[in-house]
């Protein structure tokens, strides 16, 4: 009975990590086949190991082009979408204004939305307007829909913190500038910091709403649509992988980082 | 206290000398607001009243449209095109209701059992999303590939025929069967359940379920009558934030899908994009939306979390 009882008391671990390797899984078969060497045109069937897509990522027509232009546009929206999300988070935080349920129907709207109905509906207003489709057409659609993600991220962070630091601060003679320099904004950052990261990894990932509004404008995703269409090479995989290295050595390098601030602070 | 935010957030302006009169202060919340509302209210909102417009104007792409107050339009549509939206509500809920089955265990898994990997297992669940998720979507191609070990596994254990049975699948194969659909929903919105369960698991106090086993609660018990009702806002936004999204993709059935697998999404995006039948496609995805809108207000009001934001 001992087995039994042993694998009954871990029986939700053991169903987290399944879950865990089920997420996991594609991730794995992208970094595998990132090291194939296909027969055909597509990359779905393993045929002998090579690095020759590794040793040049950009040996694809257009991939690197359409890769520089993803990290343009999700640059430019991260900053757009924080700047303007982080305001309207502080206005809804620290004030009191008419309208205000109008503005959280507003922000709540777009992310209850399917992004397929909001890229149709931003489409149609584009060709009512005559607008050239293309880069500045996905920057606004971007834009609009990273914000409300932005907002939520800051909105979080502001609500916890604590009034009375500042108060603090100004009881010390700082001036509301120097107040939110060095109170506000560095106990805000990293609610500022989430919602732009989240920004940018929404922005560079999303399809559905840049495939209604680019035009002949092709971003990374439109390009691995492409593709599978007709034909996948094998430095997606390598772009794929890479992404998910640097993300992942990021949040880790991170993590350390914290933990020895941490540790410096309780000694 | 309200003149801390006087500056905007992320270029303040130098310190004012004096303070500002009490009128600019008063409007301060609306300087801030002002950018981004209208940003929404000019890509986000206007744009819902020109598709609503275009809904009801008959023409054709050469003579140019009119708004006719043809409603006919959306009659057409939804007789048309009941069995892809029958479809997308099918399976975006079999999507949703099997990322709550997975997910549940890992967000408990994270929140209560992990003790020094919680973070990395966080990590985990999360840097998928930096692989572009087309390229991960593809990836279920290869497994799920005819010749591959899943479908030769799932084949001699039978669970292809009970699949079968059930219409999920055809004959031998995953690939091309709402299987592979439904498969690759649940995969791509996994993380959008797990997180917030694990943000509101992770809220619950240790001291409850110590509680329930004073009381002679066996574990199943506090999870039942303590830990699962404590989770439900979790559960409420993990399966709005799964099903939403869910039900107007049209990757996963165009990418792992066939023609009979076709979700509103493909209907939309084909009419839009290739078909260039800007009416119906206006329509159709108005239905949508009043669906999902209808669908969301419905379980919000019913779970009783009003404040999701």
């Amino acid at each position: 009975m001992a087995p039994i009882r042993w694998l009954r008391r871990r029986l939700v671990v053991i169903a987290g990590l399944l879950t865990l390797g089920y997420l996991l899984l594609p991730n794995i078969v992208v970094t595998v086949f990132s090291f194939n060497n296909p027969k055909g045109r597509f990359n779905y069937e393993w045929q002998r190991f090579s690095t020759d897509a590794w040793t040049d990522p950009c040996g694809v027509a257009d991939l690197c082009g359409s890769l520089s232009l993803s990290l343009q546009i999700a640059a430019w929206a991260t900053l757009g979408a924080t700047v303007l999300g982080t305001m309207i988070a502080f206005a809804l935080v620290r004030y009191r204004f008419r309208a205000r349920g109008a503005v959280n129907s507003l922000i709540f709207l777009p992310m209850a939305m399917p992004e397929v109905v909001m890229a149709a509906s931003l489409l149609t207003l584009f060709l009512n307007l005559g607008a050239q489709l293309g880069f500045w057409t996905i920057l606004i659609a971007h834009i609009m829909f990273c914000l409300s993600f932005v907002v939520t991220a800051v909105k979080a962070r502001v609500m916890s913190m604590d009034p009375r630091l500042e108060q603090a601060a100004q009881d010390l003679y700082a001036g509301p500038a120097q107040t939110f320099l060095r109170v506000t904004l560095p106990i805000a950052a990293p609610g500022i910091a989430a919602g732009a990261l989240l920004a940018f990894a929404l922005s560079f990932d999303d399809f559905i709403i840049t495939n209604f509004n680019a035009g002949s404008t092709v971003t990374f995703p439109m390009f691995v649509w492409g593709s599978a269409q007709r034909g996948t090479p094998v430095q997606i995989n390598v772009i794929g992988t890479a992404m998910f290295l640097v993300a992942v050595l990021f949040v880790l390098a991170g993590m350390v980082i914290s933990n020895r601030r941490n540790r410096q602070k309780a000694s | 206290m309200s003149t801390v935010t006087d500056a905007p957030p992320l270029a303040p302006a130098p310190a004012p000398k004096e303070r500002p009169p009490r009128k600019r202060r008063r409007l301060t919340p609306y300087w801030l607001l002002l950018p981004g509302i209208l940003w929404l209210l000019v890509f986000f909102a206007l744009p819902m009243v020109y598709q609503a417009s275009t809904s009801v104007q008959t023409g054709s792409l050469e003579d140019g449209y009119q708004v006719t107050w043809h409603f006919a339009t959306y009659w057409d549509a939804v007789a048309d095109y009941w069995p892809q939206f029958l479809r997308s509500i099918v399976y975006a809920g079999a999507a949703t209701v099997l990322c709550l089955v997975l997910g549940y265990p890992l967000a408990y898994l994270i929140a209560f059992r992990a003790g020094r990997w919680r973070n990395l297992i966080l990590v985990l669940v999360i840097a998928p999303f930096f692989t572009s998720f087309l390229i991960r979507t593809l990836a279920w191609k290869t497994i799920l590939a005819d010749s591959g070990p899943v479908v030769g596994a799932l084949n001699s254990l039978h669970v292809l025929d009970v699949t079968s049975w059930l219409g999920i699948t055809a004959g031998d194969r995953v690939l091309a069967t709402p299987l592979a659909v439904i498969c690759g929903l649940t995969y791509n919105f996994l993380p959008f359940m797990i997180l917030p369960l694990y943000t509101s698991l992770e809220r619950i106090d240790g001291r409850l379920h110590e509680a329930a086993g004073d009381l002679y609660a066996r574990p199943f018990t506090t999870f039942r009558k303590v830990t699962f009702p404590l989770s439900m806002p979790g559960v409420v936004s993990g399966t709005l934030l799964t099903f939403i999204p869910a039900s107007g993709d049209y990757v996963n059935a165009d990418l792992l899908g066939s023609t009979d697998t076709r979700m509103v999404g493909n209907v939309i995006q084909t009419q839009f994009l290739r078909i260039l039948d800007y009416p119906t496609a206006a329509a159709l995805s108005f239905v949508l939306m009043a669906g999902i809108l209808a669908v969301v207000t419905l379980y919000i009001r019913k779970s009783g979390t009003e404040d999701l934001v």
